[in-house]
């Protein structure tokens, strides 16, 4: 049951991952990848991460995406051009990739033996008791960190994108 | 066979995130090289989150949440910065944005 | 005994006068030089006195100055009879000299540069005599060039003092560069540089081991003490003041090179080729300077080859085994050519600055005191009995008649040419009619009692200072038997040139001119010093100037080296430009290379961690 469910929604990650890869208009990409978050946020369940996963609904995939959407619409941008390119990109992008890909996989197949493996109820320490345990006891510095962090960026944002008073 | 190898999850992590890096590179718009950041972002998620599955610890989980937090701030700051250059240079290509050349 | 105290009496006077002379008066200048050296001379004197017999060698050690494997050299001062002798020579003739130069320096500019030279030079040249090594030898012997070289090109703003300075240091460093090599032949085959060591190390060597030394010790004799082919900066360095001309170019530097020949007996008269190549230069010098010396109308210069010429007769004297003759020609020379150039110094003084013989005549009358001491002096150096000069140079031609007869007749017509030259100078300068158009004035007293002086000694230094027996302990005896045909040969040659000189310069002014005319080519030839001076120029000088322009700078400095550093720059500005290319601003190309760089890191990652 678990591997079926695994199988099916990593599939669609996968599908519309390449899909925000390969479409044109950004509109098209920014839709596949809300398709991709919401595939992960399952995953998460699988993987115990109830917190995780709600929050990458509500957070990603709600906040996020939707940021992304507005500024689409507000540049009105379109299809892609085709002006510009780059030799670098041409010639060693693929082999990279390819030999990035080959290398990380080949690791996690030797790190991880075949006998560990994750089933649905495995881990059950997900609860948003635990993470707000350890949020505020732990992790209480880096909390007070990224809340500055967060002030830092509203006040860049909106200082980057106002018009200029006249 | 009810259960699923950690091994398969770090494969699709590396998926993802090569799919994010793909993107990156071979994309001229702006905002698309954008989503492929967030692509790369959520793939080390995923990853996070396993390793905290494999390890019966919460602390992946929080490293995970914070991987959010800094997302979301960048993406904030990152568009209002696409913006302020749309703006100045009326493109989204990024091969028009070479004032570093040389 | 305190020896450190001769020459270093000299150096205080030279640090005083040159550190301070600047704001001394004129007397405290005149205090501080002439006091030192006379204190030095008076020190000497004690130590002569405190010495006594000076059977054996008295040496004093003050400290280790190199320490080195085989090689321990040390700071050391001896005093022998023949380093006696010496040490009376300099300070002495020294003495005077300065007195002498208190008058004739009195109207020239740098006076107290002038004594503080003079200074350092006395400390060099006690340094060279009172040396138990050669190695301290040696540091008198650069000293004593270094100070030849400040006091020719003393008027710094006249260009041919200075070129004069610098032929005269260039050269001697040819003859340093002999002595040099003598010294570490002697290292490698004696192990020590002592005098005392190499001595009695030299009873034993194999003689071709000592003859190569004595040659090269020779060459740098050579240098310093102005014998062929090396004597080409004597006459130029007439440039200098004329007290320096007497005390360096006449009476001691000049004869360090006789003093070293002197002192390293030991080493010759166990290598005779080497004494026979002394003895043959020697003579051949003295007759070759003495033909050069008959043409020369500027009186200094006649004088110059004159030294040139008396010097080749002391090397003629230690050549052929009799050391203390040529030492006693060296004492006896000191006083007579001394005096002939403060003499010179004199008249030139005295007609405000004329060199030229031709523009001189009857200066008898006007400056009368000047001519009776230079008179004195040229009947010495002409060998004329009972005068000094008689008793050295007889005793070196009856050991020449010993060693090679053709020395003996080749030294004897060299000395009626010196007679013959000298007697000119004197009878144009000083007989006949006035040609000149200056008004002569007798000089001031202090300069005519040094010579007054040194007349005296000329003239009486035979009978005064039996210097062959006194330093006959100290040398090997040589059997010369005193043929009384051969000294009144010679005497009759020296009797024979003063009557020549008499007949063609006063009795018949006119002769030596229409002789000069009716052998004009060999005039020529005579006149201009037989043109080695070009000779040289174009052999050696202007080859070595050329090539050292053309291929040393212009290649060597500035295409290689040159090249080299810039081209190391030049290679960095490549090297930028090219990684500049990196710079594309292509926001796609810079990701490629982060790509990059990240599959390497983990590739090595996993290396390192074992994985394969």
């Amino acid at each position: 049951m678990d591997v079926i469910l695994f199988l099916i929604f990593a599939v669609i990650a996968v599908v519309c991952a390449i899909n925000v890869v390969v479409q044109t208009h950004p509109i098209s990409s920014a839709i596949s990848l809300v398709g991709v978050m919401g595939s992960l946020a399952v995953l998460y369940l699988l993987l115990g991460a109830e917190f995780i996963a709600a929050a990458q609904v509500i957070v990603y995939a709600g906040a996020i995406m939707v940021l992304f959407v507005f500024v689409i619409m507000l540049l009105n941008a379109g299809a892609e051009s085709k002006r510009g390119r780059s030799l670098m990109a041409q010639l060693l992008g693929a082999p990279l990739l390819v030999a990035l890909l080959g290398l990380l996989a080949y690791f996690v197949q030797r790190l991880y033996p075949r006998s560990a493996s994750v089933h649905f109820g495995g881990f059950t320490h997900g609860t948003p008791l635990d993470i707000g345990r350890a949020l505020f006891t732990t992790y209480l510095l880096p909390f007070e960190v990224t809340s500055i962090l967060i002030l830092i960026a509203i006040v860049g944002a909106i200082v980057l994108a106002r018009k200029e008073m006249d | 066979m009810t259960a699923v190898p950690i091994s398969w999850f770090l494969t699709l992590s590396a998926v993802l995130f090569v799919l994010g890096v793909a993107g990156f590179v071979f994309r001229r718009s702006v905002i698309t090289v954008f989503m492929s950041i967030e692509l790369m972002l959520n793939a080390v998620n995923l990853s996070f989150v396993t390793f905290s599955y494999q390890l019966k610890q919460v602390n992946g989980h929080l490293f995970a949440f914070f991987v959010m937090v800094v997302a979301a701030a960048e993406a904030a700051v990152g568009l209002a910065i696409i913006l302020t250059v749309f703006k100045n240079r009326a493109t989204l290509n990024i091969d028009d944005v070479d004032s570093m050349k040389n | 005994m305190q020896l450190w105290l001769i020459p270093v009496l000299p150096l205080a006077g030279f640090l005083i006068n040159g550190l301070f002379g600047r704001r001394f008066s004129k007397g405290t200048v005149n205090a501080v030089a002439i006091g030192s050296v006379a204190l030095s001379f008076a020190w000497v004197l004690k130590t002569i006195f405190a010495l006594g017999s000076l059977a054996s060698p008295y040496s004093e050690h003050y400290f280790t100055w190199i320490r080195s494997g085989i090689l321990n050299i040390g700071c050391d001062f001896a005093v022998d009879r023949l380093t006696i002798v010496m040490l009376l020579v300099v300070t002495g003739v020294g003495a005077v000299i300065h007195i002498y130069s208190i008058g004739y320096m009195a109207h020239e500019g740098g006076y107290y540069r002038f004594f503080a030279f003079l200074n350092l030079f006395m400390f060099f040249m006690l340094v060279l005599v009172l040396a138990s090594n050669y190695l301290v030898m040696f540091v008198g012997w650069e000293g004593v060039g270094l100070c030849s070289y400040l006091l020719i090109g003393f008027y710094f703003d006249k260009k041919f003092a200075t070129d004069a300075g610098n032929k005269a240091f260039i050269v001697n460093r040819i003859g340093d560069f002999g002595f040099s090599l003598a010294m570490f032949y002697m290292v490698k085959n004696f192990g020590s540089l002592d005098f005392a060591t190499v001595f009695q190390q030299a009873q034993g060597a194999p003689e071709a081991t000592l003859t190569i030394i004595g040659l090269l010790l020779m060459l740098g004799a050579c240098g310093k003490s102005a014998q062929l082919p090396l004597y080409v900066w004597l006459p130029d360095a007439m440039a200098g003041p004329t007290p320096v001309s007497a005390l360096i170019h006449a009476a001691t530097m000049v004869t360090a090179g006789v003093y070293m020949t002197a002192r390293s007996w030991a080493i010759y008269t166990h290598a005779p080729a080497a004494m026979n190549a002394i003895a043959i230069i020697g003579v051949v010098t003295a007759f070759f300077a003495a033909t050069i010396g008959l043409a020369q109308n500027d009186i200094k210069k006649v004088f110059a080859y004159s030294t040139v010429s008396q010097l080749g007769y002391m090397f003629l004297g230690v050549g052929c085994g009799a050391f203390s003759a040529g030492i006693y020609h060296l004492v006896t020379h000191a006083f007579f050519k001394a005096l002939l150039f403060l003499g010179a110094g004199s008249v030139i003084h005295a007609l405000s600055g004329e060199q030229d013989l031709r523009h001189m005549g009857g200066l008898r009358k006007k400056i009368p005191w000047t001519y009776l001491t230079m008179l004195c002096a040229a009947v010495a150096i002409a060998g004329v009995p009972p005068f000094s000069g008689f008793f050295s140079k007889d005793a070196i031609l009856v050991a020449a008649h010993q060693h090679a007869p053709w020395m003996y007749w080749l030294g004897t017509l060299t000395a009626g040419m010196t007679a013959f030259y000298v007697f000119r100078a004197i009878f144009l300068a000083f007989f006949g009619e006035y040609r000149g158009d200056k008004h002569a004035h007798e000089s001031p007293p202090v300069m005519l009692i040094p010579l007054a002086i040194l007349a005296l000694l000329s003239l009486a230094g035979g009978f005064l200072f039996k210097v062959p027996q006194f330093l006959a302990p100290l040398f090997p005896t040589l059997e010369a038997p005193e043929d009384p045909a051969l000294v009144a040969i010679s005497v009759a040659a020296g009797l024979m040139g003063i009557a020549l000189a008499w007949m063609m310069y006063v009795a018949r002014p006119g002769m030596a001119d229409s002789f000069a005319a009716s052998m004009k080519g060999l005039y020529t030839l005579v006149y201009n010093k037989y043109f080695v001076d070009e000779i040289y120029a174009a052999a050696v000088v202007n080859p070595v100037v050329d090539g050292s322009r053309e291929v040393l700078w212009k290649d060597v400095d500035v295409k290689l080296i040159d090249g080299a550093a810039n081209g190391v720059g030049a290679r960095a500005r490549n090297l930028g430009s090219l990684l500049r290319l990196m710079q594309s601003g292509n926001i796609r190309s810079y990701a490629t290379w982060v790509l990059f760089g990240s599959v390497v890191l983990i590739l090595a990652m996993g290396i390192v961690g074992g994985l394969r």
